[in-house]
């Protein structure tokens, strides 16, 4: 079972790892100085999250890799995180929205793990929950205001829509050790929770004038370890400095 | 407020747990130094066994980082006064800044900082939803957010519509 929840937890804090550094990317080029304050802020509570999630898989795999060598020290193939997360910034309407529809799921998945038979799990769970809560707030906020604000920031968030909600099917994708570890109590199905979000991103389009697209294509593959052409270039740059200076610390 | 009182180690003296307790609970957070980690309501559990103290912290929110400078803080005090300190961490149940003692609550106003308001569920759930919050310098609750993220993960940004100062609130979650 450790195996299987080991690759489970590693597909979690990838998401977690790489959409904060996505985040990060924003400082100090963020349109306002509020949301220069505020996108850092929000990578940060994911990478906190990164941190206890990896913490966890490294003693599920008997401390043989410490957190940071699992978060910087593997390769491209071997991150499991969904397309979605790593998708470049593109604007900030489109940052928003990929906010948004991550942490929907995530508020949806957390709540649902609350219940897991490994405690540890459970806690992170809790932790997340409450913080998935405010972020959703913000990036909610943000696509009603952009959704029915003018013409162009309306154009650029239908553009944003098309480009990211093909990547949002993964989010619900089971591999075969999350299959196993809902099967066990250790993971909720994600499969379960694609309903309410449905309901809660088609809810705050409405808000925001936009409408809720119909997809017939989706694209999956991160959770195979198969990225979009981005993922090489944000990990030379997420990892430069372990691999100029392999087990630097703090 | 968490209980305290439940979890003392039976086996230390009442005396020697006072002084430990002391120890532990006048660390300032490095963040926000006004107030102590006792006030932030951030120490859930503190055993004596021998001169081992086994000490646990809950972190306010998953990325803070200042609960590393906490747990050194933590073990250096105890160290220095001839204790082998056990740091451990726990994320269950998670911290509430309704865990801030009032008194942490009143030295946040006279330091400038607004004190978090009762968590509700309204704040949690609506939209575009706000909060009334106290101008910590003239009292005014003519106040408006500026941004709900500031300088640390936990304080957003106000400003008084009456005095014209700027201010931070410490947020409720």
């Amino acid at each position: 079972m450790s195996e299987n929840l080991f690759f489970s937890t590693i597909e979690l804090a990838d998401d977690h790892l790489i959409l904060g550094h996505r985040l990060s990317e924003w400082c100090g080029h963020a349109p306002t100085l509020e949301e220069d304050l505020s996108l850092p802020n929000l990578g940060l509570d994911l990478l906190g999250a990164a941190t206890n999630l990896y913490s966890l898989a490294s003693n599920l795999e008997g401390g043989k890799r410490s957190e940071d060598e699992l978060a910087f020290g593997r390769i491209e193939k071997e991150y499991k995180n969904c397309l979605l997360v790593e998708k470049p910034n593109e604007n900030f309407g489109h940052t928003m929205l990929k906010q948004l529809y991550f942490c929907v799921f995530m508020k949806l998945f957390w709540n649902e793990c609350n219940s897991s038979k490994n405690k540890i799990l459970a806690g992170i769970s809790e932790k997340s929950q409450k913080e998935m809560i405010y972020h959703i707030r913000h990036s909610g906020e943000w696509v009603i205001r952009l959704g029915d604000g003018t013409e162009e920031s309306h154009s650029k968030m239908t553009e944003a829509i098309n480009e990211l909600h093909p990547y949002t099917e993964e989010l619900f994708y089971m591999s075969e050790a999350s299959l196993n570890c809902a099967k066990k109590n250790y993971l909720p199905d994600r499969l379960k929770i694609k309903e309410a979000w449905e309901k809660e991103i088609k809810d705050i389009f409405k808000e925001a004038t936009l409408s809720y697209p119909s997809i017939l294509h989706f694209q999956i593959g991160g959770r195979n370890g198969i990225h979009t052409e981005t993922m090489g270039h944000l990990i030379s740059t997420m990892q430069y400095l372990q691999r100029t200076y392999p087990g630097q610390t703090w | 407020m968490v209980s305290l009182k439940g979890d003392l180690g039976p086996e230390a003296p009442p005396n020697l747990y006072s002084e430990v307790w002391d120890l532990v609970s006048s660390i300032p957070d490095p963040e926000v130094p006004c107030i102590t980690i006792y006030d932030l309501g951030i120490i859930r559990k503190l055993n004596i066994i021998e001169n081992q103290v086994i000490i646990k912290l809950t972190p306010t929110y998953s990325g803070c980082p200042a609960i590393n400078a906490i747990e050194l803080a933590v073990e250096e005090k105890l160290r220095e006064n001839g204790f082998i300190p056990v740091v451990e961490r726990v994320l269950s149940p998670p911290w509430t800044s309704d865990w801030i003692t009032k008194e942490g609550k009143k030295k946040l106003k006279a330091y400038g900082i607004a004190p978090p308001p009762p968590v509700t569920d309204i704040e949690e759930s609506s939209f575009f939803s706000t909060q009334s919050v106290a101008c910590p310098k003239c009292n005014s609750s003519n106040t408006k957010k500026v941004s709900h993220f500031g300088s640390t993960a936990c304080k957003a940004q106000y400003s008084c519509n009456s005095c014209l100062e700027p201010f931070e609130l410490f947020k409720c979650i």
